[in-house]
């Protein structure tokens, strides 16, 4: 199987695997028992919270563990909005991000604050042009990507958090970095960022876990009440399998941080250039900022075909888009690419372990793909 | 308290000698139906059909079961009187429609006395009802002309029952009295709403779904077998012939124009579906076409895919807007299942500019180059049967 669709999930790493397994069948009490195994699993929480803290450039007090960048988005949203629940205000996003926040903000909408959603310009970023413009007295937060789950671009969430704070000292910022841990360097400190969403699957641990920075001093309500665990923000017992898993592909992706990347290049240029020899009709949709999401057009192959021949030939990507019955992809129409491009759009995502190999059943795939669609 | 629906037969009753044929079919229909909802005890008697809902049954599930089975006119949820007196009618009123006098501004009451035997006339019996009903209920207020509330008390044969009123049944003619037809699904909106229209009229249904991978994907498959699944709520039990169609649609783009290209497909659909229906004792074929909503619906077009079955096709949609086909798919609870956003074998390679007043010369000719007798035989030799 030739697995290219890495921005969806990704192969669990053999190391956070057994750190899973480690957890379950051996270290298996419960954090807050107070015998030997929960003082145990209590010690191996922390140290799992210190490594991915570390991977997130924040304090360990900083990090709370969720069970999934869709939780973690929605904890910090709206907990902004709960702080702000007597004068509600002004919320600013933008049509490039995932669903877990445009449809929060959405519903924070709903609930009386307003709203205003930044287009991207064509070739897929925000630029702090288009929020100088939307910033108002009454903004309480802004909520962006660091990057694209279908184009891979990175947005400025530097030079916007700046700009944000300059105009709304008292607003908060909440970077989307599901796509962006392990493939930029992530830096909320320097981004004027007071909350950060990732999560653990993108990198090579298994689905369920994912985890929000919170700025130090800034108190969140929760969404649920419990136990108290997760310091009150998020109650429920620790699933420390994933934990531990999360926190050993952290550790295991930091230390190949820079061969990984190197590697990843060297596949997307490899990708650039088969393509432009075996497919000269199919276009890049932007030009990516990280190697690891590419956006490709194949003209007159429906991608919901294309995919299903992909697939049988071993090949996994996704639809840029869905098909032409259903919705066009929010982030496709957002650039401004025209619905007959949307539909013949597949993303083909990268994780390290990916080869050469891996491109050339791709391309062979899309050759029979278009040899029998396109006419 | 003792609870049973009273089902009064729709247009059956007008039927002459061949009534009870009807009948039989009908009530054979509804305990089949019923038997998947509750263990209820059913007779017919004058037309009426009586079903008894017994104390752990789920009374609601039961009438919804009953609103969905056709054949019948109107259905009245009512508690059955201990006792063929007066005052065994008052009492079970009182207990039994507590909950809607609470709602009602105003009432009356309406009495039908089928038992003759019985020693008042029904204008008695309503006015002592209703008399002993307004002092028990001194906030509702009798009204003759306009209530809120109607209390009905029928006095049968062998037992008094009280209800609020009867609600529509499903209407139209009992499933199989008039046989079998071949409903062609694709998936879409109006297929499922055409195949339940038909079925109101006493038909049984046979799905065609022609199915052509890759280009159609096991989940669009997956989809028609849902609305199978939603349409026999209404139309009992169905199968599902799936058709493989890859190759036909290959070797139609190869060899033939492309704006004849859905003509010349629809034109194999019909053909291997009326193989199907010459198989499975279909007398028809029922498709959800609607006039001119796409190319291949205009009047030329039907008249170049209709050409090649000699059976019947019963097109139910034809008159109606896509707003009415809606409305109908929304309240027999296809509509969410059909917008699901698969393509399915009517949207692979439409052409740019469809024919859409095609000529049967240039149909023929065209269809000169594809070997079709062989085709349709190998797509039949391959169908798949699917019991929903």
């Amino acid at each position: 199987m030739h697995y290219l669709d890495n921005a969806a999930t990704t192969a669990v790493l053999p190391e956070a695997a057994e750190a899973a397994v480690r957890a379950m069948c051996e270290g298996y009490g419960n954090p807050s028992s107070l015998h030997k195994m929960g003082l145990d699993a209590a010690r191996l929480l922390e140290e799992s919270r210190k490594t991915v803290a570390d991977a997130l450039a924040c304090l360990p007090e900083e990090t709370y563990f969720t069970a999934c960048g869709t939780e973690s988005t929605n904890i910090a949203l709206r907990g902004c909005a709960h702080l702000n629940r007597h004068k509600k205000g002004h919320i600013i996003t933008s049509a490039l991000e995932h669903a877990a926040t445009l449809a929060t903000a959405k519903q924070l909408e709903a609930d009386g604050f307003r709203l205003t959603v930044l287009q991207p310009d064509g070739a897929g970023h925000i630029l702090p042009e288009a929020l100088e413009g939307a910033l108002t007295d009454d903004t309480v937060l802004l909520s962006c990507q660091l990057v694209n789950n279908e184009l891979g671009t990175v947005q400025p969430v530097a030079a916007l958090g700046k700009m944000l704070k300059a105009r709304c000292p008292n607003a908060l910022f909440h970077v989307d970095a599901v796509q962006g841990l392990f493939r930029v360097p992530v830096a909320p400190k320097k981004w004027s960022c007071d909350l950060m969403s990732v999560s653990g699957h993108k990198i090579g641990a298994p689905k369920g876990i994912g985890a929000l920075y919170v700025k130090k001093g800034l108190r969140l309500p929760p969404l649920a009440t419990g136990g108290g665990q997760e310091r009150g923000l998020r109650p429920g017992t620790e699933p420390l399998p994933n934990i531990a898993a999360f926190a050993k592909a952290c550790e295991t992706r930091k230390a190949r941080r820079d061969a990984d990347y190197a590697h990843v290049e060297q596949l997307a240029a490899y990708l650039r250039e088969r393509v432009a020899a075996a497919l000269p009709f199919a276009v890049f949709n932007v030009q990516s900022d990280v190697p690891h999401v590419q956006s490709l057009a194949v003209p007159g192959c429906k991608s919901e075909v294309l995919l299903r021949i992909l697939s049988d030939e071993g090949v996994c990507v996704s639809a840029g888009s869905a098909c032409s019955k259903g919705k066009q992809s929010g982030v496709l129409a957002a650039i401004g690419l025209p619905r007959a491009q949307s539909d013949c759009t597949i993303r083909v995502s990268f994780c390290p372990e990916n080869t050469r190999d891996d491109v050339d059943a791709l391309i062979l795939g899309l050759q029979k793909g278009a040899e029998k669609l396109r006419r | 308290m003792k609870e049973v629906l009273l089902l009064k037969c729709g247009e059956i009753v007008l039927k002459g000698l061949n009534r009870k044929t009807f009948e039989d079919r009908l009530l054979k229909n509804l305990k089949r139906r019923m038997a998947n909802v509750a263990d209820c005890n059913i007779s017919m008697r004058q037309s009426v059909v009586y079903v008894e809902i017994p104390d752990e049954a789920d009374g609601d599930a039961v009438m919804e079961c009953a609103k969905r089975v056709f054949g019948f006119a109107t259905i009245s949820r009512a508690a059955v009187c201990p006792e063929k007196t007066l005052e065994s009618v008052i009492g079970t009123a009182k207990a039994y429609l507590a909950p809607r006098f609470a709602e009602a501004a105003s009432f009356k009451v309406e009495s039908k006395r089928g038992d003759k035997k019985f020693p008042m006339t029904s204008t008695e019996i309503s006015q002592h009802v209703g008399g002993e009903l307004a002092d028990l209920f001194p906030d509702v207020r009798p009204d003759m002309h306009h209530p809120e509330l109607t209390v009905n008390v029928e006095i049968r044969e062998q037992y008094a029952f009280v209800h609020a009123g009867p609600e529509p049944g499903a209407g139209g003619m009992p499933i199989g009295s008039n046989g079998r037809a071949g409903l062609l699904l694709s998936g879409g909106i109006d297929s499922p709403v055409a195949g339940w229209m038909m079925a109101k009229r006493g038909l049984e249904l046979v799905g065609i779904h022609f199915f052509s991978y890759p280009y159609t994907s096991e989940q669009a498959k997956e989809k028609v077998f849902e609305l199978a699944r939603k349409l026999s709520a209404w139309c009992g039990r169905m199968s599902v012939m799936v058709v493989p169609f890859t190759k036909i649609q290959e070797e139609i783009r190869e060899k033939c124009h492309e704006e004849l290209f859905t003509l010349i497909m629809r034109r194999f659909m019909m053909r291997i579906s009326e193989r199907v229906a010459e198989e499975y004792g279909c007398g028809a074929l029922i498709t959800g076409e609607s006039l001119g909503q796409v190319a291949s619906q205009t009047m030329p077009a039907m008249a170049v895919t209709g050409a090649v079955c000699s059976l019947p096709v019963f097109r139910p949609c034809i008159g109606m807007d896509k707003e009415e086909i809606v409305r109908i798919a929304r309240r027999i609870d296809t509509f969410e299942t059909s917008i699901l956003p698969y393509e399915d074998c009517c949207t692979v390679f439409t052409p740019k500019h469809p024919n859409t007043r095609p000529k049967m010369p240039k149909i023929l000719e065209a269809e000169s180059r594809l070997d079709v007798d062989a085709l349709v035989n190998e797509a039949v030799a391959g169908i798949e049967i699917v019991h929903i």
